[in-house]
């Protein structure tokens, strides 16, 4: 227990912050999957071959190839291609892109394939009339979307997107082959000073238990919420 | 682009994708056992069987398998007792150490798919056997059995393609895998594009086939037909 005290001598606190980093991590690789997924639904569900190729295209590589190897890619090429674009606007010196920035935008890309996946299924679920009946109705076109498709996607979506959350949540941990120190990365540098690895690898196993767990309680709710009149 | 790159590191690539898929399959055949077992723990009666199968399926699948594959390598080793015995020639390879991890893990997602097939299977199914009075023993293998493999295909498919990635995190504990492969070029030559589209292109053409296969099962031992 001495190990896990907060302070100099223990890798309590360390760990804490290490635990918030996942959480910062997994919530803003979430919110970079939905905005990929809010590009890429439109175009899986458009009758335009060529915007559904690219949709396609998207889902199926992103969900074929191992997310490590995803990770790599940005980790390695992030800074080439970031350089690459400043070139052109005349900015020459070098550029360093944050360990955090490189993780949440890489997994941000695998779980906005997931997202795509299940926002697409549940849009393809809503019954013809209601797009139909909100046209109708004289409403606009925004309206039509904001106030009659999307809450009734939402309540579809939602136990589908605790599923990516909880493989999203899980992704992070990959992140720490790129050294930002979130729970994986802080447990390795733990078990290498302190020799004792088992002890701090079945801690951050317990550590990230307790996430998907609290997670899955929020979740629950949320799903209530949205389900009223149901 | 690099097209000379992309030619020259196919082969390596390639003899990569070897390990990686021996990887997958001895670690699918030994998770299906596992997973045969705990859906069969999990139908149980018997509370604390019950619990103890949810338990272990709870734990491996909420996870991530990074940190299973860690504490197998690095913290079994750790323990004195297990160096003295016979099982420290298996524990000291990374390569069993993977598959362990790997085996464990899908075996934990492969119980789930099990259990769920098995509760689907229709009552009356089951008691049209006992009617005819075969005992319970073969309806169980006989019947339960096929019936839930069948239904659990689908899910069971999903499950390869997902273990065939999860294979990659291998490359994490020394073994050099398609992705440890593909890490290694990309470190060395600095052209991550290049190696990315090569490895990715392999990767993806096992998710094709894999994804076919399955449905060719599927098509096969089909109900209807």
């Amino acid at each position: 227990m001495e190990l896990l005290s907060f302070g100099d001598t223990g890798w309590g606190d360390e760990l804490f912050v290490a635990t918030l980093m996942t959480i910062a991590v997994s919530i803003t690789a979430m919110l970079v999957g939905f905005f990929f997924a809010l590009i890429f639904t439109p175009l899986k569900l458009s009758t335009n071959k060529f915007f559904n190729f690219i949709g396609n295209s998207y889902t199926t590589v992103i969900r074929g190839v191992p997310e490590l190897l995803v990770i790599y890619l940005f980790f390695f090429g992030g800074t080439g291609a970031v350089m690459y674009v400043a070139s052109i606007f005349g900015y020459n010196e070098y550029i360093e892109i944050n360990a955090f920035i490189t993780g949440a935008f890489a997994i941000g890309i695998i779980s906005g394939a997931y997202s795509t996946e299940v926002f697409r299924g549940a849009v393809q679920s809503i019954d013809k009339g209601q797009f139909e009946a909100a046209r109708v109705l004289g409403l606009s076109k925004f309206a039509q979307f904001f106030e009659i498709i999307l809450p009734q996607v939402l309540r579809i979506a939602i136990p589908n997107l605790s599923n990516v959350w909880q493989i999203t949540l899980k992704d992070t941990s990959l992140i720490s082959v790129t050294g930002l120190v979130e729970i994986m990365r802080q447990s390795y540098i733990a078990a290498g000073s302190t020799r004792d690895p088992l002890f701090f690898y079945s801690f951050a196993a317990v550590l990230y238990l307790l996430l998907t767990f609290l997670s899955m309680k929020i979740i629950n709710r949320l799903e209530i919420k949205y389900s009223r009149g149901y | 682009m690099d097209l000379e790159l992309m030619i020259g590191s196919l082969p390596k690539l390639l003899g990569a994708a070897v390990i990686t898929l021996k990887l997958l399959s001895v670690s699918l055949i030994i998770g299906l056992f596992i997973g045969l077992l705990f859906a069969i723990l999990r139908i149980n009666e018997n509370v604390i069987i019950n619990k103890f199968a949810y338990g272990y399926s709870y734990i491996f699948r909420g996870t991530p398998l990074l940190v299973q594959i860690f504490i197998i390598y690095f913290g079994l080793g750790q323990i004195e007792y297990l160096r003295s015995t016979f099982l420290w020639v298996v524990l000291k390879e990374p390569y069993w150490c993977a598959i362990i991890a790997f085996a464990l893990n899908t075996g934990a997602y492969t119980s789930e798919i099990l259990r769920s097939a098995f509760q689907t299977i229709k009552p009356g199914i089951i008691e049209a056997g006992k009617s005819l009075g075969i005992s319970n023993k073969i309806v169980f293998y006989k019947i339960q059995i096929p019936i839930a493999i069948r239904q659990s295909l689908p899910a069971y498919g999903n499950e390869i393609i997902l273990m065939m990635k999860g294979t990659s995190l291998a490359s994490t504990v020394t073994l050099m895998d398609l992705t440890g492969v593909a890490k290694y070029i990309i470190s060395t030559t600095f052209k991550p594009v290049e190696v990315f589209i090569v490895a990715g292109s392999i990767y993806l053409f096992m998710t094709f086939c894999i994804h076919n296969f399955i449905k060719f099962l599927e098509k096969k031992y089909s109900f209807n037909s």
